[in-house]
């Protein structure tokens, strides 16, 4: 039926995130009273569910559907059919059941986390068993393998928590990833990802079955089948009611669900059947055996579930139309009898204080009614009539009748034979741990202590109620559960159809088989001690969690070792890895280059020249031994570049490279001024020709890559359509400037944020605790050395702070020469960034002046000096800069324009166009070109001044503090070494 | 198109001297490296620009006679982070002299235990023998 448009199950799912979310915020108010709130989405869930009852049970599926990653062909689907909707109303009503049951169980303790999760889960796992598209399937799939892992590692500090999570945690993702690949492959083969196109036409291809198989190996890691059962009984470090739910009654459904799903399509792939029957069976005899022996009462439940798992999975696994009915049966009948007993426990836990069966003793006298809803339970587990558990284990053992006498041609009679038998015992074993879980529970037992109980809650016990009772009324609902599933197990290809559930079929196979299995159940049970003995001659075995802790250390181990080879902790030895590899690497794709690359020698003699002073510079500077040489000749080497860029036609290259370069260079003195003078003394030399020979190739292989790439060159350059659009749609003819304001203005943009990072760093690793020093004018200066208020002091007086300066440190000369400097410096940066867009200039070149204009002041006159230039915080002018940038890109979206849109502005100013000065004429007033952009390039201008600032504020300001407070080493004079901080280091 | 020899040739060099300088411990050598190494990179881009042209101002000079503007605006935009990257680098330096007394990049020392943690033949120190048996006598149930 077609229910496009409408998400209501996307929206309760989504509900079950918000509110799981709000969680914290409500529990201050609430408590534990909370989880009356947070039972609300899946009742709603519940509701909606019950509504759309007519639908579903007349054939009919909801089906919910929007686009989400349409290249890879992926959607948000949802489609629900009978057997998603009987898993989902199990999941939303047990869900229900079990929030409420937590308010009591959890008394003034609201666990915040774990409830929020709890709730989350619940949508999760609605989404898992709703989910057409399998990739959205697997992403509930994971997600519910992740709040399960949160909910089991609940106490972190508890060793068994972190183990038992993490364990369950690998084993599920890892069957989970394998699931995935099972995804891709059939998705592939199938042409489509969704669930119920599959199903309708499922491929046959060879790669498709290994898909299945794959998918299969998910299901058996969730639902806990042998190999994987062991993360299961671990899981029980969870809290009660979350065991009760996850690990019961809904997560480990999942497979069972998956593989229920699956079965009517790929039950006849080769090895799926033999998987499915083999490790079902050894599952249900093994996780019943170990049972048997449980002194836990929940560490009992969780092998039972275990040993249930397994019967439920051969069940729905063996594709006839007899099991997939019984099977389904047991999900339900499992849902309503493995909850109660969890529930039970906890209430006995609470109660008690102990799980332990030891150490129980008569609980049946201080709780009668406890113990009859327990007995109920436990009876519909052992399969006892009339109740739930009961019909559908007849239903299972009519299955296995039918498939021994050929049903289906894939298993023959000796083997349908054996896993009947198995069956059978497990059936048996089912009942001996039952009868042993009420005993244990609640039977007076010799020579155990007395018991301090108190009176559980009436909340508590009656939600428990309500569930033993309806696997009472259930063993009398026989007939319309069988009306119910029986659409589901007629969509498989194989078997006969099955007698359905009921009391009574009258003398049959099936029933001597419940007897039988009966009888020997009660008679383990009542041998229990001689059982025991023997239990105990069995030869130890290498079990598979033992196997699975040893390849984690293994694995451990070889993380160990392949971290102690490679990562050697030495910086050179990195860096040498990295650069031999480039090198090999460009090398040996050199080689197979088959031309020679077109080169001339050179294009101008001027050039010649630069390149030799930039040479002779570098080389010059990897052996400098003093850092003020080192730095001047790096300088050297900059400068020459700007004058290659001019040469090349680069104007604005060269412009910022000048500044950038001299703004490099007074940062690098404002630091070194503080260091020793000479690099240290290190025996390097051993080294040293090893260092030069990498460093030769390297310069090598960069020559020849830089003439053999551009000599490959034939196509046109991208940029050649540049011309003409940054005039057209950047209104600009400085194509460059455009290119960073409009065409790229996304680099740009990453590139003041990494200046905005860049700065906030240095900032950060000088004032160490706050973003940004004290600052401090000269007024407080003044004021600080008891001095007077000078008779320059208005306000339009600069320059003042090098009074606060020590006389020597001042330099009249450097002081004139700022006064005529500074505005004109000003004033240039302004021109630049408005002239930018049309001539070379723009933000950065504008912000770099300015920003050196500041560095001058506080040059000449200190640090009070730049404190009265800019009196706040170089964090707000990177702020604002960035906020600017973000608005200029963001706004011609409201104007229905795209992001980082130019728009331009004529004004015509009244006034005359042109003036003429000195015989020539100026352009003044007139036509006013105005560019949207310019206001991005402002933001540029902005964040460079307040990186210039910010540097000059941490590594100038900052330092003379660290200085003045002595915190930092003294540098001796003429030595590499420094003489120890004597003030209290921060 | 054209290589010029020359500017690849000193770019090369720029980056060889660069290499040797990143190679080693002083942190404010390493720096002048990665500066020398970055000059060096960006002539790189004047190679691939080609042959000299006039500046990229569409009102001034026509389509034909330009430079190739894209290698200049992906340099402009280099240069900046050079600076940047300097900046941070120093205060690095600066930090480091201020704990340590010198500018020197150790070796790790985490990475040294590890190293002598293989050599025992250990575990990891995050890894945890965190069994839980079915015998009831060290269960992890709650």
């Amino acid at each position: 039926m077609d229910t496009k448009g409408t998400l209501v199950l996307f929206a309760l799912i989504a509900t079950h995130a918000i509110v799981a979310c709000l969680t914290p915020a409500i529990s201050r108010f609430l408590g534990t009273r909370t989880f009356f709130l947070l039972a609300l989405p899946p009742a709603a869930t519940a509701a909606f569910l019950l509504s759309q009852s007519g639908r579903i049970l007349s054939g009919g599926t909801w089906v919910e559907r929007t686009p989400w990653i349409e290249s890879l062909g992926i959607e948000l689907s949802l489609d629900m059919g009978l057997v998603q909707w009987v898993l989902a109303l199990v999941v939303s009503v047990i869900g229900v059941l079990v929030l409420l049951y937590c308010r009591w169980y959890f008394d003034d303790r609201m666990p915040n986390l774990s409830s929020g999760v709890l709730l989350a889960f619940a949508g999760a796992m609605l989404g898992l068993v709703t989910a057409d598209d399998l990739v959205v399937m697997f992403v509930f799939w994971e997600l519910t393998t992740i709040f399960s892992y949160l909910l089991i590692g609940h106490d972190p500090t508890r060793r068994a928590n972190r183990g038992a999570a993490s364990t369950a945690m690998i084993v599920t993702t890892a069957g989970g990833l394998t699931m995935l690949l099972g995804i891709i492959a059939i998705g592939h083969e199938a042409g489509t990802f969704s669930l119920s196109a599959i199903l309708a036409g499922p491929p046959t291809s060879t790669l498709a079955g290994a898909g299945a198989l794959m998918m299969l190996v998910g299901a058996l890691t969730k639902s806990a089948l042998i190999p994987f059962h062991f993360w299961l009984p671990g899981a029980m470090a969870a809290p009660t009611p979350i065991s009760a739910y996850l690990h019961a009654a809904a997560m480990v459904k999942a497979g069972v669900y998956l593989v229920a799903v699956l079965a009517p399509a790929f039950s006849s792939v080769p090895h799926w059947r033999p998987a499915v029957l083999i490790l079902g069976a050894s599952t249900m005899v093994v996780g019943g055996w170990r049972a048997l022996r449980q002194t836990d009462l929940k560490l009992l439940l969780a092998y039972g579930t275990v040993s249930q798992l397994g019967f439920m999975v051969l069940l729905v696994g063996m594709g006839t139309k007899a099991g997939a009915l019984a099977g389904l049966g047991m999900v339900i009948a499992h849902a309503l009898f493995k909850s109660t007993l969890f529930m039970i426990v906890g209430i006995i836990d609470h109660s008690a204080g102990t799980r332990d069966l030891r150490k129980l003793n008569g609980v049946v006298f201080r709780a009668p009614v406890l113990a009859a809803l327990g007995g109920l339970a436990a009876l519909s587990m052992a399969g006892m009539p009339p109740l739930i558990g009961f019909i559908t284990k007849e239903a299972a053992f009519e299955a296995m009748v039918f498939l021994i006498t050929g049903d289906q041609y894939g298993v023959t009679p000796l083997a349908g034979m054996l896993l009947a038998a198995a069956l059978v015992f497990g059936s048996a074993i089912t009942v001996a741990y039952s009868l042993r879980w009420w005993w244990g529970a609640f039977a007076p037992k010799d020579g155990a202590p007395v018991l301090d109980w108190h009176a559980p809650a009436l909340g508590m016990t009656a939600i428990p109620a309500g569930l033993g009772v309806a696997s009472l009324v259930g063993g009398f609902l026989g007939h319309p559960l069988t009306e119910l599933l029986r659409p589901y197990s007629e969509t498989l290809p194989l078997g006969k159809e099955s007698h359905g559930f009921a009391l009574w079929h009258g003398f049959t196979a099936p029933l001597a088989m419940s007897a039988i299995a009966l009888i020997s159940g009660i008679a383990l049970f009542v041998f229990r001690s001689d059982i025991a003995r023997i239990q105990a001659t069995f030869p130890e075995q290498t079990s598979m969690e033992e196997m699975f802790h040893r390849s984690m250390k293994l694995l451990d181990r070889l993380a160990v070792e392949t971290t102690g080879r490679v990562q050697r902790g030495s910086l050179p030895v990195y860096l040498g890895t990295i650069l031999v590899t480039f090198t090999i690497l460009s090398l040996s794709a050199l080689m197979d280059v088959r031309f020679w690359p077109r080169v001339m020698w050179f294009s101008s003699l001027a050039e010649v020249a630069v390149c030799a002073l930039i040479v002779a510079a570098a080389l010059a500077a990897t052996k400098s031994r003093g850092r003020v040489r080192g730095v001047l000749l790096t300088g050297a080497t900059g400068y020459g570049l700007a004058i290659l860029f001019m040469m090349w036609g680069a104007p604005d290259l060269a412009l910022t490279q000048l500044l950038v370069e001299t703004v490099s260079l007074l940062v690098f003195v404002l630091v070194i001024r503080k260091l020793p003078r000479y690099f240290t003394n290190r025996p390097l030399s051993s080294s040293r020709w090893w260092r030069v020979l990498l460093a030769m190739a390297v310069g090598t292989t960069v020559t020849l890559i830089a003439l053999i790439a551009a000599g490959a060159r034939k196509h046109t350059p991208v940029s050649d359509a540049w011309y003409v659009a940054t005039y057209e749609f950047g209104f600009g003819h400085n194509v460059v400037n455009v290119a960073l304001v409009d065409t790229r203005a996304w680099d740009t943009f990453g590139e003041i944020t990494v200046l905005v990072i860049a700065a906030t760093g240095v900032a950060s690793l000088i004032f160490l605790q706050t973003r940004a020093g004290e600052l401090t004018s000269t007024d407080d200066a003044l004021r600080a050395q008891n001095r007077e208020r000078q008779s320059d002091s208005s306000p339009a007086v600069w320059l003042r702070a090098g009074q606060t300066m020590s006389p020597i440190a001042r330099s009249l000369m450097f002081e004139v020469v700022t006064r005529v400097l500074f505005w004109l410096l000003i004033l240039i940066s302004v021109f630049l960034l408005l002239a930018g867009h049309n001539a070379p200039g723009g933000g950065f070149a504008g912000g770099l002046v300015a920003g050196l204009a500041l560095v001058l002041r506080y040059m000449s006159a200190g640090r009070h000096e730049l404190d009265d230039a800019v009196p706040f915080d170089a964090g707000r002018l990177l702020g604002s800069g960035l906020l600017l940038a973000i608005g200029t890109a963001i706004a011609p979206v409201f104007f229905g324009g795209k992001i980082f849109q130019s728009y331009d502005v004529h004004l015509n100013l009244p006034g005359p166009d042109t003036v003429a000065l000195f015989g020539r004429e100026f352009a003044f007033l007139g036509d006013l070109h105005l560019v949207t952009s310019t206001l991005f390039d402002i933001g540029v201008y902005i964040v460079v001044l307040g990186t210039v600032l910010d540097l000059v504020r941490s590594l100038g300001s900052g330092i003379d503090v660290h200085q003045l407070h002595d915190v930092a080493p003294t540098p001796i004079h003429d030595s590499t070494k420094a003489l120890p901080a004597r003030g209290r280091r921060r | 198109m054209t290589a010029d020899l020359t500017i690849a040739i000193t770019a090369g060099v720029l980056v060889a001297c660069g290499v040797y300088l990143i190679l080693e411990r002083s942190l404010t050598r390493i720096l002048l490296g990665v500066i020398i190494a970055s000059n060096g990179v960006n002539l790189l881009f004047l190679v691939a620009s080609g042959e000299p042209g006039r500046p990229p101002l569409s009102n001034l000079w026509g389509a034909d006679a330009i430079a190739d503007p894209l290698p200049q605006a992906m340099v402009l935009t280099a240069i900046v982070i050079t600076m940047a990257v300097t900046a941070f680098v120093l205060a690095l330096a600066y930090r480091s002299f201020q704990l340590g007394g010198h500018d020197e990049v150790a070796d790790d020392v985490e990475d040294a235990r590890i190293r002598a943690l293989a050599e025992a033949d250990e575990q990891s120190d995050s890894y945890e023998d965190s069994t839980f048996s079915d015998t009831g006598e060290d269960s992890v149930s709650e």
